[in-house]
């Protein structure tokens, strides 16, 4: 049944062997020292610190849908440094190797990258962006924030939730595990077919980027599954539809695509698989298998993906402007259905990807016009908020700088979508720089909402702010980089530079990507500040508190999370609090409720910790492992074992502890004194003794 | 339970969490993923169905009466489990475990009879590995084949947790599950049949 592979190959071992340790490559044995080298650090530092036993009873087993958002953004932070690491390396290439006179370096004729290294690059660079970097931020944000929101003490199924998060980690661990063993794909992020088959990609890469996909995606599955239920089922008393904020509004119809969408990716990606692995022909060239069949499904899931991307941060910055403008958001209602209608549309214009397979007029004027018709929603939003900040209060915190560059951002990018979807000038432009100055336009929309929410969340979680000086600094190295890298790229797309090229042979266009290069140095200003953000705040986190002993972090916070207490406990809410209001919060402050105390609080059932999700990511990860190398033995154990696990998991009753009314009582009346004292405690507030089931 | 509503307004209110209705709710969102699953199958199925590349042709591999063997057998199943979750409604569990049992032995008949028309088309030659056809046709029903398997497992955990834990609320909510699970793969059942086996004869 299995097709035959060339090279080396044994029972135990499978594909493995000592060719594929790349140890002759400087750059990755550069990259490796580096790795180890911070691995090394972090061990020996929380070893010193004594924190193994902290870490494993209260993060990695931990079902607090907080903990759980927080890895899942700190996971999307790492990799969005690798992924960062690569797009230097992709616009350093292409800086050198513009002409044929620049010179060559290590193995390259051209600058300093072989076409093989250099496409592999680029394909880990979109890979990770997407699905590693962005994607798991925006889900971390939703699991803090929905619960919240919608007035819940955790999310609808807390286990699911840590599957999803670990399912999203093996994944970017296979990722980077290709850095250091084998090889990564060069196909793009996209998998170009028939490139992608065995017969055009005989080694491991392509193999390493379809099982991370698919791990993840089913991660990323569930996590959807889990938020919609969430909102559906898990609202305060009083919350009806009407009441629901606009950040969970945004959430549910982003998971709604999850839902839908990321299983066509499963069918794809597991399609590929087998035309690699058994040998069938879906995608192939030959024997009745159809190239564009493999396109059409990729992009009936990878057009909702990019708006999965945009429609939270849609929230986001809906939440952020209403909140800096000290006004309700204008148009709530036009801002639901257009945040669905957008979900709605993205459905049917995943054609526009490849307007140029010639489907005829009929079908690409149908998918060219139902993609101008995204451009009408979009707008609604833009005047929405435009309305929303006339005569508001403005304070411009970064969290609100970063949500208004969106409204600069969004319609160059949104205008740039809808040239492109005109088929004719498409036809031109397709698949030259000018589709990617499009996509990282729209992309840096994501970007910036995610730092919006960091910025503005920070304080509701960990009780103190972000340092909002060093935060502008951030802000604006942000601005100037993006316009240095994408608005040359606009240009270099209309003179006719296409993508994914190692080696550019017009030297005219060398000054534009250096201009891009200066970009880049720009966005390492920008690295730097955003470190250094984060490390002072957090050393000088007592200045950041003074505001949080009134109930009020920016002055102007509307939404139900922050009824809450900042930092947030471990339940959430004492006791679950009635909702009156869309704008609860701001309802209850102008109504004088700030403070208001429940008269009794109650018995309250957690979750208890447990080890399964993090036995069975490991188990996960040793198959994705065994079936990259085709060990089938170890994927076969390792299968049994993640079944195993689900099997023993659904023998164990004995999920939940009860927290007494008392103890919660103790742990409110610790805040209050805090809060009255103006020094807010800021060590989490973490239950002892709760215990950690397998 | 309510709070003290005269001086202020009703700020705080408890509510105990439904966990059937919350798991049930959650099945149906993963059935959802799972319809478009096959659909986006389905769809590859529209594309490659005549992709015969010289090889063996719809006519010459489905046979529709077989087709029609493995929906009796089925839909039996999918009965028989109906009568179990009727016992569980009112309590009885040895009925139930009995029910199920049977449920599970006919859905095995179904894979065995699916997988005795695998071994023939392929000890015919007719592997996926011959024309796109043959590998959505071998996919598509390997897939549904595959769901069935999981559900015999299923039932059968399903069978121990009634008879070792009784019919609690997680058991009872990973029957109701189960249910779900079991009708919603005969009716992809139902598009598999016309789709591959009835429209696939007439070619
Ligand atoms: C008004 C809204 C938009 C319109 C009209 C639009 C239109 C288009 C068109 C026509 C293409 C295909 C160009 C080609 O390959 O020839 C494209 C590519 C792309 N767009 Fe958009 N788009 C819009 C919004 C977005 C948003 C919000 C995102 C993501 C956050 C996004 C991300 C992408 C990506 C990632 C690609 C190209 C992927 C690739 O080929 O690698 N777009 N867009
Ligand atoms: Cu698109």
């Amino acid at each position: 049944m299995l097709v035959p592979l060339q090279g080396h190959y044994s029972f135990w071992l499978g594909r493995l062997s000592m060719q594929w340790v790349p140890y002759d490559n400087p750059i990755i044995v550069g990259a490796f020292v580096f790795a180890c080298s911070v691995g090394l650090a972090i061990v020996a530092g929380i070893t010193r610190l004594g924190w193994w036993g902290y870490l494993w009873r209260e993060w990695v087993t931990s079902l607090d849908h907080k903990k759980i958002g927080l890895m899942y953004m700190i996971m999307g932070a790492i990799m969005l440094f690798r992924g960062f690491v690569d797009a230097v390396m992709i616009r350093a290439q292409q800086a050198m190797a513009a002409g044929p006179h620049t010179a060559g370096f290590l193995d390259a004729s051209h600058g300093y990258l072989p076409p093989f290294h250099f496409d592999q690059v680029y394909g880990s660079h979109g890979t990770i962006m997407i699905l590693f970097a962005v994607t798991p931020m925006l889900i971390g944000m939703m699991n803090i924030i929905v619960p919240l929101q919608v007035g819940a003490r955790d999310m609808a199924y807390p286990f699911l939730n840590s599957i999803g998060l670990y399912l999203t980690a093996v994944g970017a661990a296979l990722v980077m595990l290709s850095l250091f063993l084998g090889e990564f794909s060069h196909a793009g992020w996209v998998g170009l077919t028939p490139l992608s088959e065995l017969a055009y990609s005989p080694g491991v890469g392509v193999d390493y980027w379809l099982w991370a996909l698919q791990i993840s995606g089913i991660g990323t599955t569930i996590g959807s599954i889990n938020i919609v239920a969430t909102i559906v089922k898990m609202r305060a008393p009083g919350m009806t539809w009407g009441k629901l904020p606009i950040f969970s509004w945004t959430s549910l119809s982003m998971s709604t695509i999850g839902i839908t969408a990321f299983p066509i990716l499963t069918v794809v990606v597991s399609l590929l698989t087998l035309d690699r692995y058994v040998g069938t022909h879906f995608f192939t060239a030959g024997l009745g298998g159809d190239l564009m069949l493999y396109k059409n499904l990729f992009w009936m899931w990878g057009h909702p993906e990019v708006y999965f991307l945009i429609l939270l941060p849609f929230g986001v910055v809906s939440e952020v402007i209403a909140n800096f403008s000290h006004k309700q958001l204008f148009g709530f209602t036009t801002m639901v259905l257009a945040t669905f209608a957008i979900a709605g549309v993205s459905w049917s214009v995943w054609l526009h990807h490849f307007f140029v397979m010639g489907q005829g007029p009929g079908v690409n004027t149908y998918f060219g016009i139902a993609t101008m018709l995204v451009g009408i929603p979009t707008g609604v939003k833009l005047f929405n908020w435009i309305f929303t900040m006339c005569r508001g209060r403005l304070h411009f915190d970064p969290p609100m700088l970063w949500a208004t560059g969106t409204l600069f951002l969004l319609p160059i990018g949104g205008l740039s979508g809808v040239i492109l979807a005109m088929v004719p000038a498409d036809y031109e432009m397709h698949n030259s720089v000018f589709v990617i100055a499009h996509f990282h336009n729209m992309v840096m929309v994501t970007v910036f909402a995610e730092f919006a929410a960091i910025t503005y969340w920070f304080p509701k979680v960990f009780g103190f702010k972000l340092d909002p000086t060093i935060g502008k600094k951030v802000f604006w190295s942000w601005v100037v980089a993006a316009a240095l890298v994408f608005i040359p790229m606009y240009g270099l797309g209309l003179m006719g530079m296409t993508r994914r090229l190692s080696y550019i042979s017009r030297p005219e266009l060398q000054p534009f990507l250096y201009v891009q290069e200066a970009g880049m140095f720009m966005f390492c200003v920008a690295a730097f500040y955003q470190f250094k953000q984060f490390y002072m705040s957090i050393r000088d986190r007592a200045k950041g508190v003074h505001l949080i002993g009134d109930g009020e972090v920016w002055s102007g916070e509307r939404s139900v999370e922050w009824v809450a207490h900042s930092p947030v406990p471990f339940y959430n809410f004492a006791v679950t609090p009635y909702i009156h209001q869309r704008d609860e919060w701001a309802w209850r402050r102008a109504e004088g409720h700030v403070r208001a105390k429940p008269e009794r609080y109650v018995d309250i059932e957690m979750p208890k910790n447990t080890a399964i999700p993090f036995l069975m990511a490991g188990a996960t990860f040793v198959f994705g492992f065994a079936m990259v190398w085709r060990i089938w033995w170890l994927g076969a154990v390792s299968f049994a074992g993640i079944v195993a696990l689900l099997v023993l998991r659904s023998f164990i009753d004995d999920t939940e502890y009860t927290v007494p009314a008392a103890d919660v009582e103790k742990h409110e009346q610790q805040f209050f004194r805090h809060r009255d004292a103006h020094s807010p405690d800021l060590r989490p507030i973490e239950q002892a003794g709760r215990g950690v089931y397998l | 339970m309510a709070f003290d509503q005269t001086a202020t307004p009703r700020l705080f209110e408890e509510r105990t969490p439904d966990l059937i209705g919350n798991r049930t709710f959650g099945f149906w969102l993963y059935m959802l993923s799972d319809v478009i699953i096959y659909a986006a199958l389905f769809a590859a199925f529209s594309v490659l169905h005549t992709h015969y590349a010289g090889g063996p042709t719809s006519q010459q591999v489905v046979e529709p009466l077989h087709g029609f063997i493995d929906s009796v057998l089925l839909f039996s199943s999918v009965w028989l489990l109906g009568l179990g979750m009727r016992s569980m409604a009112v309590g009885e569990r040895a009925m139930l475990i009995a029910f199920m049992g049977l449920a599970a032995i006919v859905a095995l008949g179904f894979v065995g009879f699916e997988s005795y028309d695998f071994a023939h088309a392929l000890g015919k030659g007719e592997s996926p590995q011959r024309s796109g056809y043959l590998s959505i046709y071998f996919v598509l029903l390997g897939l549904h084949a595959l769901h069935i398997f999981v559900g015999i497992l299923w039932m059968l955990l399903m069978m121990v947790q009634v008879a070792f834990k009784g019919l609690t609320e997680p058991v009872v909510s990973r029957l109701l599950n189960l249910k779900i699970f079991w009708m919603f793969q005969s009716v992809i059942w139902v598009c598999v049949f016309v789709f591959v086996y009835l429209l696939g004869a007439v070619g």
